[in-house]
């Protein structure tokens, strides 16, 4: 029998043999924490009787919820993870540097890790072929302390994906129309597993949206294979010897094959006040919005920067819209500037925020009013996502965000493409 | 550990309550002051809940409960709110693996047979559920044993300090 991804993974990691439906211990490679699962990750630690970490270099604090912060409680707690980073010797990445995620990506995920942080879109290195999966803050304490977590290995789901995106649809269509399909409990425990032809047409950086997501639909991971575009990315990350092949088995056994023919789709929205409940932009043109937000763990990386100032440049948001645009991580606002992508944004009458998880959350850098809309590039829309429950928030890709945000209105972007 | 068998009543939700319905990211600066937090538990999904519920009570959500963010802080209120134990149709991984390391007890099962406001008689150990008000009886479906072992010892904390690591 044949080995899916993730059981080649858990397999490795246990040090047996992982199959579908068993319940394993494996290593932890990299364990992680952010700022507003970090403190309770620290009192279950301690009340366990812990004071050491197992691996301190790979584990690490990431600053980027409340970045800065903007409450005095959020300010204590900040010390309480510093504190504990100077106790442990456990790295810590300050306000500033960026969301848990992309610097994961950036500087630690290599295919076949096991990957564990207290937020849930640590599926995000599954792009690099990390088992990276969230967990509360509990598990993460005992990863830390122990080095080891135990996992059912997940029965997995082919999303095979063939062709090529027609102009302007993207990586992010691709997944919302995915969730659409799948249901955002229809992956439940499940792995998604991508593959076939059109990878090798696939940057990094759609990976990583592609992945981040996975979780909407329920799934415990989504995992890539490794292949030359993997690594080009970790050379480029100055970590090239990490790269190693991995690839599912063929006669590896799969739950469901789901085939997607990029050919086919479309801009894609999702409406208020569920990730599944996606809608051809095309549909929706026309719902005025107060607030386009641009960045986040899911499309706030240097690519989806570029999508949106090409459709920005030379023109203005809409008077009645903010634009807020929040990069990834420093690294992702370097280039940026460098490329002038920001100084094409600031003058279409962006808001550009501090690197860091910013309007998503609802904690600060974009809370909306009673009754107002926003369109974000984010991953979530529930109720009450974005600091208030009489909001409405749509979900999709950078190109309709910066579209919607020169009308002022839900808009296709392939008006502007 | 918790008590073997629980009796209450049911307070229902619909299908799909995320963790944000259960504690918004509005309120993270209260999560370092767990007592503050609680009084905010479901308060936008269901007004009122934390001056409704009565210790013993029974959260019955529908399907995929806990969706969204791996906030441990989620299962930690409802506790703290006095519930004794959560039925659902289905739960989100996250939030089910949460709940049990807090030692709070989630049972999955066709919670379509219960109604806002019946008398449960919850069984931990069988697995069985029994409507009083309805006179049904309901089965649940079989967590894993490390998750049946660490509800046993009142949760992921206490697991640990009595084993010193994970065993299967």
């Amino acid at each position: 029998m044949g080995k899916t991804l993730a059981e080649k993974i858990l397999s490795l990691k246990s040090h047996g043999e992982a199959k579908a439906g068993d319940v394993v211990i494996a290593d932890v490679d990299l364990a992680f924490v952010q700022d507003t699962t970090g403190p309770l990750t620290i009192r279950q630690f301690k009340e366990s009787g812990f004071e050491t970490l197992a691996k301190p270099q790979q584990a690490i604090i990431f600053l980027d919820h409340a970045a800065p912060s903007p409450a005095q409680q959020l300010s204590n707690d900040h010390i309480l993870l510093r504190r504990f980073a100077q106790e442990t010797g456990c790295r810590i990445y300050e306000v500033g540097e960026g969301i848990c995620h992309q610097l994961v990506a950036e500087n630690f995920a290599n295919p076949g890790d096991v990957i564990v942080g207290a937020d849930s879109h640590t599926v995000t290195a599954g792009a690099l072929g990390a088992f990276a999966t969230g967990m509360g803050s509990s598990d993460v304490g005992v990863a830390l302390a122990l080095g080891k977590t135990w996992f059912r290995v997940p029965e997995s789901f082919l999303i095979e994906l063939n062709g090529v995106f027609p102009r302007g649809v993207c990586d992010k269509d691709l997944i919302l129309y995915l969730i659409g399909q799948i249901g955002a409990d229809g992956a439940n425990y499940k792995a998604l597993e991508f593959g076939s032809e059109a990878l090798a047409r696939m940057t990094m950086s759609q990976r990583l949206t592609i992945a981040n997501m996975a979780v909407e639909a329920g799934a415990k991971v989504g995992l890539f294979p490794s292949d030359k575009i993997t690594q080009d990315f970790l050379i480029e990350h100055g970590r090239g010897d990490n790269y190693k092949p991995l690839y599912p088995d063929a006669e590896a056994n799969y739950e469901q094959v789901i085939a997607v023919n990029l050919d086919q789709l479309e801009p894609i929205l999702s409406l208020p006040h569920a990730v599944d409940n996606v809608r051809p932009v095309a549909q929706v043109k026309g719902v005025k919005i107060q607030q386009a937000f641009i960045g986040t763990c899911t499309n706030g990386r240097l690519e989806d920067l570029a999508v949106a100032t090409e459709i920005l440049k030379g023109k203005k948001r809409h008077p009645g819209t903010r634009l807020l645009i929040a990069p990834a991580s420093r690294q992702v606002l370097i280039r940026a500037i460098e490329k002038g992508y920001i100084q094409s944004l600031l003058e279409a009458g962006a808001t550009v925020l501090p690197p860091g998880c910013a309007a998503c959350l609802g904690l600060h850098q974009g809370v909306l009013g009673d009754g107002e809309v926003c369109l974000s590039t984010a991953n979530r829309n529930f109720k009450g996502r974005m600091g208030n429950p009489e909001a409405m928030i749509y979900l999709a890709s950078p190109a309709t965000a910066a579209a919607s945000a020169i009308r002022g209105e839900i808009t296709d972007p392939r008006e502007f493409t | 550990m918790p008590d073997l068998v629980l009796k209450g009543k049911a307070i229902k939700l619909g299908d799909n309550v995320s963790t944000d319905d259960i504690i918004p990211g509005r309120f993270a600066h209260l999560r370092s002051n767990l007592p503050e937090l609680a009084k905010h538990v479901l308060e936008d999904a269901v007004p009122g809940f934390a001056s409704k519920v009565k210790s013993g009570d029974f959260l019955v959500g529908g399907k995929n409960l806990g969706l969204g963010s791996s906030r441990e802080h989620a299962p930690v209120v409802i506790k703290m709110s006095g519930i004794g134990a959560i039925l659902a149709k289905s739960a989100a991984r996250i939030f089910f693996r949460n709940a049990i390391n807090q030692g709070l007890p989630v049972l999955l099962c066709d919670t379509d047979k219960i109604g806002d406001g019946d008398e449960l008689e919850v069984n931990l150990t069988g697995g069985k559920i029994a409507n009083l008000t309805s006179g049904i009886t309901l089965s649940c479906s079989k967590m894993p044993p490390i998750m049946s072992a660490i509800l046993k010892e009142g949760g992921l904390i206490p697991y640990i300090q009595k084993h010193k690591g994970f065993k299967l």
